[in-house]
């Protein structure tokens, strides 16, 4: 473009720095904390190449990011949700494609430096470059996490990936979503060099300049003899398609629709050729981005985010000190994640012994991740110090925040705040982490209930990324704001449910465990159900979760909401007690509904256990269709999760949807209960109830708000 | 001043010697820690003429300790023919374990609990000490309650093959496993210290002290030896490298920091073996006594930092601290002694004091501390070309500081070093 005038650089997205040959384009999106790539930033991109491939002084092109922490975030979501048909996607799709094709084939060398996140799109642009640098910085990672969104890497991922880091690195990082750290990276060739943040811009430079000079050239360690052996030839490569598509659907039980369309995409591009491959990845992404699935699970991502700020945060008091009482399982847990965050934590049990045996849990656990090079040795003890094992309460005096564990026995729980309430400072919040006693009945005797709130933790709490905060009517707003906060700090997405028997997730949780049981006495098999529960997509059937939690608990849940919902008309089952009764208990009799081997952490799922039929009316002997026994199950748990809707004890339909699977593991592809509703139709819904109310009884009758939507082709979600 | 108005109880250094610095595995090699403890001790004592008897206290750095001598400053002074009745110690503070030697005695001096102090470090890197692993040693322990052959080969149970392979300290930093020469190149970086700079700073260091060499200047300070096997005279620092050239430097590839790193081992200070020691006394009992002192030690800090974020950043902290406790500016110091562990972490040290931005966000002052003048800088060479035994260095700079006042007619000489751990020191030396 000898006569034209240079194109414009938007300022907004990027700047352009030349030093001695090396042009650095600056990629730094004005008033945004990270980089996101939207149109604007193609457009930008664009622009920069054509003023570097225009510039007779310009040898080599380097990009990084302006940011301190982050590369680029990944691709703007919020234009993924604005476009209204597939053609649209897939021309901003084959755009991105263009850009990568014409940094791959300038005439001048580029480098990509990253320091920070590198995600989706922002990592696949790199892949255009000649070279790549990351930076050896904490939050240095790169991923292609679009499968966790139920789409593909569309920005070029499927294609070359595959070609830089072979076919089974590609596949583990496009199937899984899985962060790859710096030091991974260097190994399978994703990067090419890895130096200190403060050093990689004159790296990057540097290594522009050498590639110019022709000084220095790519040097990828060659793969293993079995890797190349077996991607060597399309006949081989074909094993290797069909086993990560067969991973694949094993693991998402077919009801994920990106992961087999990865596959078909590096299949097209390996065997048909680089630009069949882009072809065919944006047309695939522009379907996934139109599926019920994909929507679902970009709303969920789009909550999480806003349970993960704190909307009281003004009112909050410092989390600095934790009182944890009980030292159990769930106890320990909280602990961990407290200290894990930069909590101090005084662990109080009945005495030092057993409140010692918290910590050894959490030293245990702590080291687990040491092995797995998630934290070095010093982390773990710095973090394993913040717990200090006591016998007596006068230590609580410090916290900030006292959180009960121990036994579900009201008048146990009553005894042992009344107690805390004695040393605390009056400014403490005071926390009971019941998964079923109503919290007002517990603070019913307390000398200040407006400090008394619920924070319901799920097991195993470092796993499990859910919070529930329970607020009866006299918590007041700081109690509210600090339980959040610390909520927060432990790394955990809050939502805010009212008081009431089971709060939200036990409730829709145990009439959904006892609707199973009922089933069960009907005569159903209990390895069917959990077959045709984790075919509907939940990480394990309702009975291998009893054995998890512990049937004695069930039976104690069964009893507490039994107590308070009298006048429901609810067929309660009494088989968790009758089996509780008899020790079976579950993983800790290793005996349940399924026998158990093996110790601690290391137990495993053995056999199903056919004595229970011995306890029970049924025989197993009935054979229902899976879709009978998920449409009774999951209709259970969709209705009732309505009614907390309906009567105040949830706040919005998305705390309904967060609550339900990122506590209770329903399946994220639907995106939650309200988000199934909606997808599926108000009306749809009220009629399958009406049906089962005729079959089953009045426990199935549809809640109001759902004849409402039905009748007014309303949705929850607007 | 308050600080230069001498009283009786303020401590001032009498002399100070060391043994010459030979790269580990050269000239001391078949030594330990202990032995050149005691040679530089005996001959402190024989340039001072110093009646053993009269000392009160024997502190030594040390930082890779030996087991069998794990006390080293005692044994060294026992074999230095100290008598029995003066208590020696050893401390250890990585880098800065003989500068904190030299301030524990002018701590004893000035609160009235010592009149006469030796202070000083040894250290040896030609022999550190290695350990069979944990799985191993514990075996071993048990095994001194073993009775019969099925008690040994029951302890053998569960004992792989590379269990038995020995593990060598390393250089790492064990918070955050972070190797020194990493941290060093990082922090070249963060100051934008370029590849250049720091290899023509290894070249004027080297080029310094081999012409302090030529003229006789570091040979004032040596104490030479003679030791086992050979028994040959070793006179001077053999880590010194006068015939070095920038394209010699310029060839070397970096280290650490592969491939695009810039600390190399030609711009870094090598593994050392040596070992120095200073006389202190009360100004007092150095009059009364007929010493003349060379110097009177004044204020000094310690400072620590993030050994993660800026290990070796340590003299940028305490060298402001220290001015301003004192009352002076830089331009008040006649000479700087600066420990050089790499070049790039000198120049980043000078970079951060001369720059506005380290001073309002790491110092929270307005502005810039100032520049340190390269010709009043290490003028007889640094850690970089005269060598680096960890415990030894700090009690080298002291002397050297004191020393050079008298030869460039100074009166304020400034002392700074870094230290694993991200700790830092200084301390200003005033003429006497």
């Amino acid at each position: 473009m000898p006569t034209s005038a240079p194109p414009a650089l938007d300022p907004a997205q990027l700047h352009l720095e030349v030093d001695d040959g090396v042009a650095t384009i600056w990629i730094d999106q004005a008033d945004q904390r990270v980089n996101t790539i939207s149109e604007e930033t193609l457009d930008a991109l664009e622009a920069a190449i054509d003023v570097v491939e225009g510039r007779a002084d310009v040898r080599a092109v380097v990009f990084i990011s302006g940011k301190d922490d982050s590369f680029i975030a990944g691709a703007d979501l919020d234009m993924l949700r604005g476009f209204d048909t597939p053609a649209d996607v897939e021309a901003v799709i084959r755009r991105a494609h263009a850009l990568i094709d014409r940094v791959q084939h300038s005439t001048k060398p580029t480098v990509a430096a990253i320091n920070g996140a590198a995600m989706g799109g922002g990592l696949e642009m790199t892949l255009g470059c000649t070279y790549r640098i990351a930076s050896t910085h904490d939050k240095t990672k790169m991923a292609l996490p679009e499968v966790q969104l139920g789409l593909l890497p569309g920005g070029g991922g499927t294609q070359y990936l595959p070609r830089l880091v072979g076919l089974q690195q590609a596949f583990q990082m496009m199937l899984t979503g899985k962060n790859v750290y710096p030091r991974k990276a260097k190994r399978i060739g994703l990067v090419d060099a890895l130096i200190h943040p403060p050093g990689l811009h004159r790296a990057a430079v540097t290594a522009a300049r050498q590639l110019a000079d022709g000084t220095l050239s790519p040097e990828r360690q060659p793969r293993s003899l079995t890797e190349r052996l077996l991607e060597s030839n399309p006949y081989s490569r074909k094993i290797v398609y069909d086993k990560a598509l067969e991973r694949a659907e094993q693991e998402g039980k077919g009801n994920y629709p990106a992961p087999a369309r990865i596959v078909a995409c590096v299949k097209t591009g390996m065997e048909e050729g680089l630009e069949a491959g882009l072809q065919r990845e944006a047309e695939l992404f522009s379907e996934l981005v139109f599926t019920p699935e994909s929507k679902a699970l970009v709303s969920l991502f789009f909550a999480k985010q806003q349970g993960d700020k704190n909307p009281h945060a003004a009112d909050a008091l410092p989390v600095r000190t934790l009182g944890m009482l009980g030292a159990g399982l769930m106890g320990a847990g909280i602990a961990q994640i407290s200290a894990a965050n930069g909590i101090d934590v005084q662990l109080k049990d009945q005495d030092f012994t057993q409140a010692a045996t918290g910590r050894e849990q959490i030293w245990k656990s702590l080291s687990k991740e040491v092995s797995k090079g998630i934290r070095s040795t010093f982390e773990r003890d710095v973090v394993l110090e913040r717990v200090r094992p006591i016998g007596d309460y006068e230590a609580l005096a410090s916290a900030d925040v006292v959180i009960e564990a121990v036994p579900e026995n009201l008048e146990l729980k009553r005894a042992v705040l009344s107690d805390v309430e004695a040393v605390v400072r009056p400014d403490c919040v005071i926390a009971s982490n019941t998964s079923a006693l109503p919290i007002a009945e517990i603070a019913e005797e307390a000398q200040h209930p407006e400090r008394f709130i619920g924070m319901h933790y799920f097991s195993p709490v470092p796993k499990m990324p859910l919070l529930e905060i329970i607020t009866t009517e006299h918590t007041n707003q700081a109690t509210l704001a600090t339980a959040y906060a610390a909520g927060l700090k432990q790394g955990k997405t809050v939502i805010v449910v009212n008081d009431g028997p089971g709060f939200y997730t036990t409730r829709i949780l145990a009439l959904y465990m006892n609707e199973a049981l009922l089933l069960l006495e009907e005569g159903a098999s209990f390895t069917e159900v959990d077959d045709a529960m984790e075919q509907f997509g939940f990480p394990m059937g309702p009975f291998e979760l009893f054995d998890l939690v512990g049937i004695d608990v069930g039976a104690k849940i069964t009893e507490v909401m039994e107590e308070r919902m009298l006048d429901d008309h609810f067929s309660i089952s009494h088989t968790a007690k009758r089996l509780a009764d008899r020790g079976l208990a579950g993983q800790k009799t290793k005996k349940g509904f399924y026998t158990y081997a093996g110790e601690g952490t290391k137990l495993e799922k053995d056999e199903p256990n056919k004595d229970i039929y011995q306890h029970v009316p049924g025989r197993g002997s009935t054979s229902l269709a899976p879709s009978m026994v998920q449409e009774r199950l999951a209709l259970m748990m969709v209705n009732q999760a309505v009614r907390c809707l309906d009567e105040g004890i949830l706040q919005s339909a998305t705390d309904g949807d967060l609550g339900a699977v990122f506590g209770l593991g329903y399946p994220p592809f639907q995106g939650g209960p309200f988000r199934y509703v909606d997808q599926t139709g108000a009306a749809s819904i009220v009629g399958r109830l009406k049906q089962l109310t005729r079959q089953y009884g009045p426990r199935f009758t549809p809640a109001d708000s759902l004849r409402t939507h039905a009748e007014n082709d309303t949705t929850y979600h607007g | 001043m308050a600080a230069s108005s001498a009283n009786g109880r303020a401590a001032v250094l009498v002399d100070g010697c060391r043994l010459p610095f030979q790269r580990s595995g050269t000239g001391y090699t078949d030594l330990t820690a202990y032995d050149m403890g005691r040679m530089v001790l005996k001959g402190l004592l024989h340039r001072t003429g110093l009646n053993p008897a009269e000392v009160e206290r024997v502190i030594m750095g040390c930082v890779i300790q030996d087991v069998e001598t794990s006390n080293v400053a005692r044994e060294a002074s026992l074999a230095a023919g100290i008598p029995n009745h003066v208590p020696a110690f050893t401390v250890t503070m990585a880098c800065i374990s003989s500068n904190q030697a030299v301030t524990s005695g002018v701590d004893l001096i000035r609160g009235g609990l010592a009149d006469v102090v030796v202070a000083g470090g040894t250290e040896t890197l030609s022999d550190p000490p290695i350990r069979v692993k944990r799985s191993v040693r514990k075996r071993l322990f048990k095994a001194q309650k073993a009775k019969s052959p099925a008690d040994y080969l029951k302890l053998l149970r569960g004992l792989s093959p590379s269990d038995v392979l020995p593990e060598a300290p390393s250089i790492a930093e064990f918070s955050t496993g972070e190797v020194m020469g990493e941290s060093a190149d990082k922090l070249a970086a963060m100051f934008g210290v370029s590849r250049e700079a720091q290899d023509e700073y290894a070249l004027l260091t080297h080029k310094r002290a081999a012409a302090a060499q030529d003229d006789g200047r570091l040979a004032k300070e040596l104490v030479p030896s003679s030791v086992p096997p050979s028994f040959d005279p070793i006179t001077e620092d053999n880590t010194v490298r006068g015939d070095s050239t920038l394209d010699k430097l310029a060839s070397l590839s970096p280290v650490f920091v592969k491939p695009f790193g810039t600390v190399t081992a030609g711009n870094s200070s090598p593994l050392t073996d040596g070992a120095s020691a200073t006389l202190l006394m009360s100004a007092d009992r150095a009059e009364a006594e007929g010493h003349t002192p060379r110097a009177y030690l004044r204020d000094y800090t310690y400072v620590a930092q993030d050994p993660g974020a800026e290990l070796l950043l340590g003299p940028a902290y305490a060298i402001p601290q220290l001015l301003d406790t004192a009352g002076l500016t830089l331009d008040d110091i006649d000479v700087f002694e600066l420990h050089e562990a790499f070049a790039g972490q000198v120049l980043a040290v000078l970079a951060a004091l001369d720059s506005d931005d380290f001073a309002s966000r790491g110092l929270n002052r307005a502005s810039a501390v100032g520049a340190i003048p390269m010709d009043r800088l290490n003028l007889r060479g640094g850690s970089v070309s005269l060598g680096h035994p960890f415990g030894a260095t700090g009690a080298r700079l002291v002397t050297t500081a004191a020393n050079r006042l008298h030869e460039e007619d100074g009166h304020w000489a400034l002392v700074a070093a870094c230290a694993a751990g991200g700790q830092g020191h200084a301390l200003l030396v005033e003429r006497a």
